[in-house]
């Protein structure tokens, strides 16, 4: 099993949502995050959709997605030139002077933006790759993690 | 232009749609669409007797007539209802469009009184559904539900209608086209593909047509019996595809699976050619998938890209219409040398028959039989609930036309043969319908005898009575030391529960009962004479069991062949 990237375009009407998610739930297979917005044209919706699957069960997934009345296209970017971009938020406890010089630091360091501080805790965004995204994860483990939200990955062809 | 209601634009939509014949029951919900109809002369309503038998007899309708079938119920538990017929439409891939009522758009969502969310209870069970929240989306949402019901692969689209868009008014514009940018069927097959298909035969030693439903769905029938005469190659036949290809044609195996005929299974076993078209490899039919058609190239052409690979690896797939790949494949095909393979085939038909014990017992099999000869010269539409009542109808009754044969496929359910007949009978008022039943299923929708009755629809009803679930019972026979859990429903005696001879009776309808070999041919003469609806209750062999038999996950070789 490995994660592969779908992106699928699809009418923007309600419903739609619960068509694919029902879809994965009754047929048994494994989203790993599923991010919806609007495109470029407000009648389509694009859905970017990580799955866990080995290439047999991902053939399904792509023929079974393309099937439902209201997809209009499954891209699969797995192995393609892509953009893919993730948005994290994660609160970190900062209680001690200390601690909260050192939570600035690794920001700084890495790139991430600090978007709220309170008198207990640090709030910072990052935004990246799923690799700069575990990574700063993995370094604010240490200090305490109280909240954490992500957007789920999100990606385009590239045009190289 | 002059404005009319919801209720008459839904009813004005139908029309457009050649729609002749509903099925259906009133409710709250529908009242304006029940009086709209009412005023239209040229759309006959069926009134049943409850909402699962509507929605079967659409089924039925569309399956007997390839046109889309039609039900309608109110919202909540009337919507509830259609779900089973619902599901099995979209099972077997049957063409149908539900209307349903719907609370008013403003308590949507409130749990209001006969409130269901009957677009999300449906969504894994249609092809597609919608609700309709505005009006002026009423008509172009019915053109794009029939579309979508009749075009592809077919399938249950169900649209919801709020009781106050049914009474809201706006002017009649029935759209002429319907342009769904992610809904584009591909018909047309890959010609390089289908050419090396056309290869394959010519290089195949020991080739088998597999057919299912598809074939029938797609009008395919004559382009199949002319590939198979052209090429000599032996046809074998899902349970929805029977009736595809003549069961009596030299080169018919019969039904493949379960319980298939053991030389169609032997057929498939040994062949180095799977060429299955309008099918989809359902586990009934493969049995275990790993050992299924081990030496075989399997060529697999379907409408459905989703079918392909699904269950069983494909080497050669066509997508596209059954009939225009077949249409295409026969200018390209040639005849494969196969006579050894007729030899061997010849062989297996000549030691493994279908068979059954002949005595004196009355035995479902002689019932059949005797029902197929004495029916072969009438246009005859045979329609079966679930279980051994349908396998033994599969088996030994004889089809030889595409849509003579009605039973639920994929999803199994009882109590769907009557209504379906019912359905049926509507659309082919000139055809003898005929219900093979036993006596658990035909209980399911025994309510149905009032809407035959009463419709003067003279469809006959044969029952196996053995006073069990007898395939359940043949399971615990077979594989749960006899263990009859729940499944005995007669106490054996002389008493009958329900007496269906004076059920029918008490519907209007004749009733007969027969408990010997020797009645049966002068009782199925007598219904077929009477006008009407007609219920035969045979009382069957009691312990008679489904032969050949392939247990549940094993092997196709491997099947059971019982006494006989």
């Amino acid at each position: 099993m490995a994660n592969f990237i779908l992106s699928v375009l699809v009418e923007n009407k309600f419903g739609v949502l619960a068509r694919v998610s029902g879809l994965f739930s009754a047929r048994g297979f494994n989203i790993t995050s599923l991010a919806v917005g609007e495109t470029e044209d407000p009648e389509i919706s694009r859905m970017t959709i990580v799955v866990d699957a080995d290439e047999r069960i991902l053939e399904q997934v792509k023929k079974q997605l393309h099937k439902l009345i209201d997809t209009i296209k499954v891209l699969d970017l797995t192995g393609k030139e892509t953009v893919e971009r993730e948005l994290l938020l994660v609160k970190v406890n900062a209680d001690k002077t200390s601690v909260r010089e050192k939570i600035i630091k690794v920001a700084d360091t890495t790139g991430a933006k600090i978007v709220d501080i309170g008198k207990k805790t640090i709030t910072i965004e990052e935004a990246g790759d799923e690799h700069r995204i575990k990574a700063l994860i993995e370094l604010l483990k240490p200090y305490g993690i109280i909240e954490m939200a992500r957007t789920g990955k999100v990606a385009l062809s590239s045009d190289k | 232009m002059t404005k009319i209601s919801g209720a008459e634009i839904i009813v004005k939509s139908l029309i457009e749609e050649n729609v002749k014949h509903a099925f259906g029951y009133p409710g709250g919900a529908v009242i304006p669409l029940m009086d709209a109809i009412y005023a239209e002369k040229k759309l006959n309503f069926i009134l049943t007797r409850h909402e699962q038998g509507a929605a079967h007899a659409a089924d039925g309708y569309a399956r007997a007539t390839g046109e889309v079938g039609v039900c309608i119920a109110t919202s909540g538990p009337g919507a509830t209802n259609l779900v089973t017929g619902i599901a099995t439409a979209n099972m077997d891939s049957i063409p149908m469009v539900a209307i349903t009522g719907q609370v008013k758009s403003v308590l949507i969502g409130n749990d209001a009184f006969q409130e269901a969310d009957i677009v999300g209870i449906t969504r894994p069970i249609t092809k597609h559904n919608y609700l309709v929240k505005n009006i002026s989306t009423l008509a172009s949402t019915l053109k794009e539900a029939f579309h979508v019901a009749r075009t592809g692969r077919p399938g249950p689209v169900l649209v919801d209608v709020p009781v106050d868009v049914q009474l809201a008014k706006d002017e009649f514009k029935y759209p002429k086209d319907v342009n769904m940018r992610g809904y584009k069927p591909t018909y047309v097959g890959h010609s390089k593909q289908i050419e090396k298909i056309a290869q394959a035969i010519e290089n195949s030693k020991r080739p088998v047509l597999y057919i299912g439903g598809g074939v029938i769905l797609s009008g395919a029938s004559k382009e199949l019996a002319k590939l198979a005469r052209m090429t000599d190659i032996p046809v074998t036949m899902t349970m929805m595809g029977l009736g595809a290809f003549p069961g009596d044609d030299p080169l018919s195996l019969g039904m493949l699976g379960m319980h298939g005929t053991a030389y169609a299974n032997h057929a498939i076993q040994e062949s180095d050619l799977l060429i299955a078209v309008g099918a989809r490899f359902d586990d009934r039919v493969t049995g275990r998938v790993d050992t299924f058609a081990p030496d075989a190239k399997v060529v697999h052409i379907d409408i459905d890209p989703s079918s392909v690979s699904k269950n069983v690896r494909v080497d050669l797939p066509v997508i596209g219409d059954a009939r225009l790949v077949l249409k295409e494949l026969l200018t390209f095909v040639k005849k494969p040398d196969i006579a050894e393979w007729h030899k061997k085939i010849k062989k297996w038909k000549n030691e493994l028959p279908l068979k059954y014990k002949d005595d004196d017992v009355l035995r479902p099999q002689f019932i059949i039989e005797t029902l197929e000869r004495l029916t072969r010269d009438k246009n005859v539409i045979i329609t079966t609930e679930v279980g051994q009542n349908q396998m033994w109808s599969a088996q030994y009754f004889c089809f030889r036309e595409p849509r003579t044969w009605l039973s639920s496929g994929g999803l199994g359910t009882m109590g769907f043969g009557f209504p379906a007949a019912i359905g049926a009978q509507v659309g082919k008022p000139e055809c003898l319908v005929i219900d093979i039943a036993g006596d658990g299923s035909i209980q399911m929708n025994i309510q149905e005898m009032a809407t035959a009755v009463l419709n003067k629809l003279p469809v006959k009803i044969v029952i196996l009575n053995n006073g069990y679930l007898g395939m359940v019972r043949q399971w615990q026979e077979l594989f749960y030391d006899r263990r009859y859990a729940f499944t005995t429903l007669s106490d054996g005696g002389d008493s009958y529960c329900p007496d269906f001879v004076k059920l029918a009776e008490s519907y209007g309808a004749a009733g007969i009962r027969v408990k010997r070999k020797d009645e049966v041919e002068s009782a199925i003469k007598k219904a077929i004479g009477i006008d009407g609806p007609v219920m035969i209750d045979f009382i069957i062999q009691r312990e008679e069991n489904v032969f050949p038999m392939v247990p549940a996950g094993e092997s196709i070789s491997n099947m059971l062949h019982g006494l006989a």
